[in-house]
């Protein structure tokens, strides 16, 4: 604390990420692909070591001293989540594989129960496919019909249209926080408040969004929030589904088994209490416990340095890239992180993505299983830069030289 | 190594595709999909008999791929089927086997190169794997007036 960003910054990359410091054909490596997935922290690292070498144990059901230490850790983490998100109350942190699975509990249990033929769930044109291919399997299987909030053409939700969307068949909003795509951050609690005054409820995907930015679900008032641990230095396979207590305890279970029962007989099961009804089976307990250490890490780095700092890193690489002749950005959102989605004329991203590979500089290529939004812009695929806080300006330079190269190369 | 993938006639069929252009009067129109990344093409095969008498392609993708299906409509023209068949297994061991390259490969050997780059290997193929299907199902036959 107290010393200049830069020297945080770079310590923070040097030390506590040991994948960053690597070579990758030849060349030093410039990861920038943190939309797919972060690296994980040496102390994320520690944590899930420690667990397997000392305390491994199934956990609620023990009586010995392994099973009470893991549980105690397990219950630990989903504090931590709490904290980090703000939820009132730690009974509303549902541990899910992530963001995936939180919506598809979503939709299978409070889609399930409230749409009828004829209802609507209302959701951006610019969401990721997995917050559309579940609403489009219960619409098929409900009748129900699915309505698409449309963007401008800097990839901003039209706000007006979203609201013109809102009517008595709406029974759900779902949007995410921050696309993957363009880097849009949206307005999620005013999103969240005019669906309110429809008497709708909200989901707001938040996947892209912990890494960057502060989140306080009880701020946003949403009725439900999703996160995925990998995204945010934790380990992949584990996430947050955060939603409302009284909304959840009306949600029937998503999934049936051990530890979501209270007791079973074959003529009636009663179910377990939040949050454990919808955890059944023995959970992820390693990565429960690597992303409640990863948030210990963002707690410590500061999620207000994090912000400050990427901002401005962003705003470096955004006019570094305008500066290169033949380079279109795609998703220019006046409120935008994190992300650099760009097409360079003639060249195709799958091009530019093995080139740029070829100079140590990892970032993604396609259309980054957002389709949908990809056709709006008139593109099949884009480059994307993803930056985390461990980027440097160092790192967007390497990109640009990189850019400048595949622009020689195709001359 | 990069310009053992970006050899100057794999760039030069990427920026101008040869038989690049739809074939109203073609025997059959097959798509080729790489779902993974987004390139499509269409491949129009008109066949006399046994041989490939025409063919050409239209679509967006990566210059591998669509280097690839250009040099492909090059070199199938005038094939018969079973020529094209072989060709093509020829062509699809040079990509992914340490085999030295098929003697009569032509023009095709310049994709030797992308064997250093396993992720696009599907996009030196995507062209091929639409002609056989052209070639080989019926199913997927369009007949186009």
């Amino acid at each position: 604390m107290g010393l200049a960003i830069k020297t945080w910054q770079d310590q923070a990359s040097r030390e506590h990420f040991p994948l960053l410091d690597q070579r990758v054909h030849g060349k030093a490596l410039v990861y920038l692909d943190n939309a797919a997935t972060t690296q994980k922290p040496q102390m994320v690292l520690d944590a899930m070591n420690q667990f397997y070498q000392m305390d491994n144990s199934n956990i609620h059901r023990g009586v010995h001293e392994l099973s009470e230490r893991s549980t105690r850790h397990y219950e630990e983490a989903r504090v931590k989540l709490q904290r980090f998100i703000n939820a009132g109350d730690w009974r509303e942190i549902i541990f899910v594989r992530g963001v995936t699975e939180g919506i598809n509990l979503v939709a299978y249990t409070y889609g399930r129960r409230h749409v009828q033929a004829g209802d609507e769930i209302v959701i951006s044109a610019m969401e990721h496919h997995s917050n559309i291919v579940p609403w489009q399997i219960l619409c098929e299987e409900k009748q129900a019909i699915l309505r698409i909030a449309p963007i401008n053409q800097r990839g901003e939700l039209l706000l007006d249209e979203y609201e013109k969307l809102l009517g008595p068949r709406t029974k759900l909003v779902s949007m995410v926080h921050v696309s993957n795509a363009l880097g849009t951050i949206n307005p999620v609690a005013e999103i969240t408040r005019i669906a309110h005054q429809h008497g709708v409820p909200v989901f707001i995907d938040g996947a892209q969004a912990v890494a960057h930015m502060k989140v306080d679900v009880q701020a946003l008032d949403c009725d439900f929030y999703s996160l995925s641990g990998h995204k945010m230095f934790g380990p992949t396979g584990i996430g947050v589904l955060y939603g409302k207590a009284d909304l959840l305890n009306k949600m029937p279970p998503y999934q049936g088994g051990g530890d979501m029962i209270r007791s079973v007989s074959f003529a009636k099961t009663t179910y377990n209490d939040l949050p454990y009804k919808f955890e059944a089976g023995t959970p992820n307990i390693a990565g429960t416990i690597g992303l409640g250490a990863a948030v210990d890490y963002i707690d410590e780095i500061g999620l207000d340095r994090i912000q400050t700092y990427e901002h401005d890193l962003l705003a470096y690489g955004t006019a570094q890239l305008e500066r290169i002749p033949g380079l279109r950005l795609i998703g220019t959102a006046r409120e935008k992180a994190s992300v650099l989605s760009f097409v360079l004329e003639g060249v195709h991203p799958h091009d530019v993505g093995t080139i740029l590979d070829r100079e140590g500089v990892a970032v993604r290529t396609g259309h980054h299983c957002a389709q949908p939004v990809l056709e709006w812009f008139g593109v099949p695929a884009t480059t994307r830069a993803s930056l985390a806080f461990y980027n440097t300006k160092a790192d967007i330079d390497a990109l640009v030289a990189g850019i400048h190269k595949v622009k020689e190369i195709f001359a | 190594m990069l310009q053992d993938l970006y050899q100057e006639v794999i760039l030069d069929h990427s920026k101008r595709p040869r038989n690049f252009h739809q074939m109203p009067d073609a025997t059959r129109r097959v798509e080729g999909y790489n779902p993974l990344c987004g390139d499509k093409l269409a491949l129009f095969v008109k066949l006399d008999g046994d041989t490939i008498q025409d063919i050409s392609f239209v679509g967006a993708g990566c210059a591998i791929s669509t280097s690839s299906a250009s040099l492909m409509t090059e070199t199938v023209k005038g094939k018969s089927r079973q020529e094209a068949v072989q060709m093509m297994e020829r062509f699809h061991d040079l990509l992914t086997t340490d085999k030295p390259p098929a003697a009569n490969l032509g023009k095709l050997a310049v994709f030797s190169g992308v064997r250093e780059f396993p992720v696009r290997v599907k996009c030196a193929t995507l062209a091929w794997h639409t002609l056989k299907s052209a070639l080989t199902s019926a199913e997927e036959v369009v007949s186009t007036e």
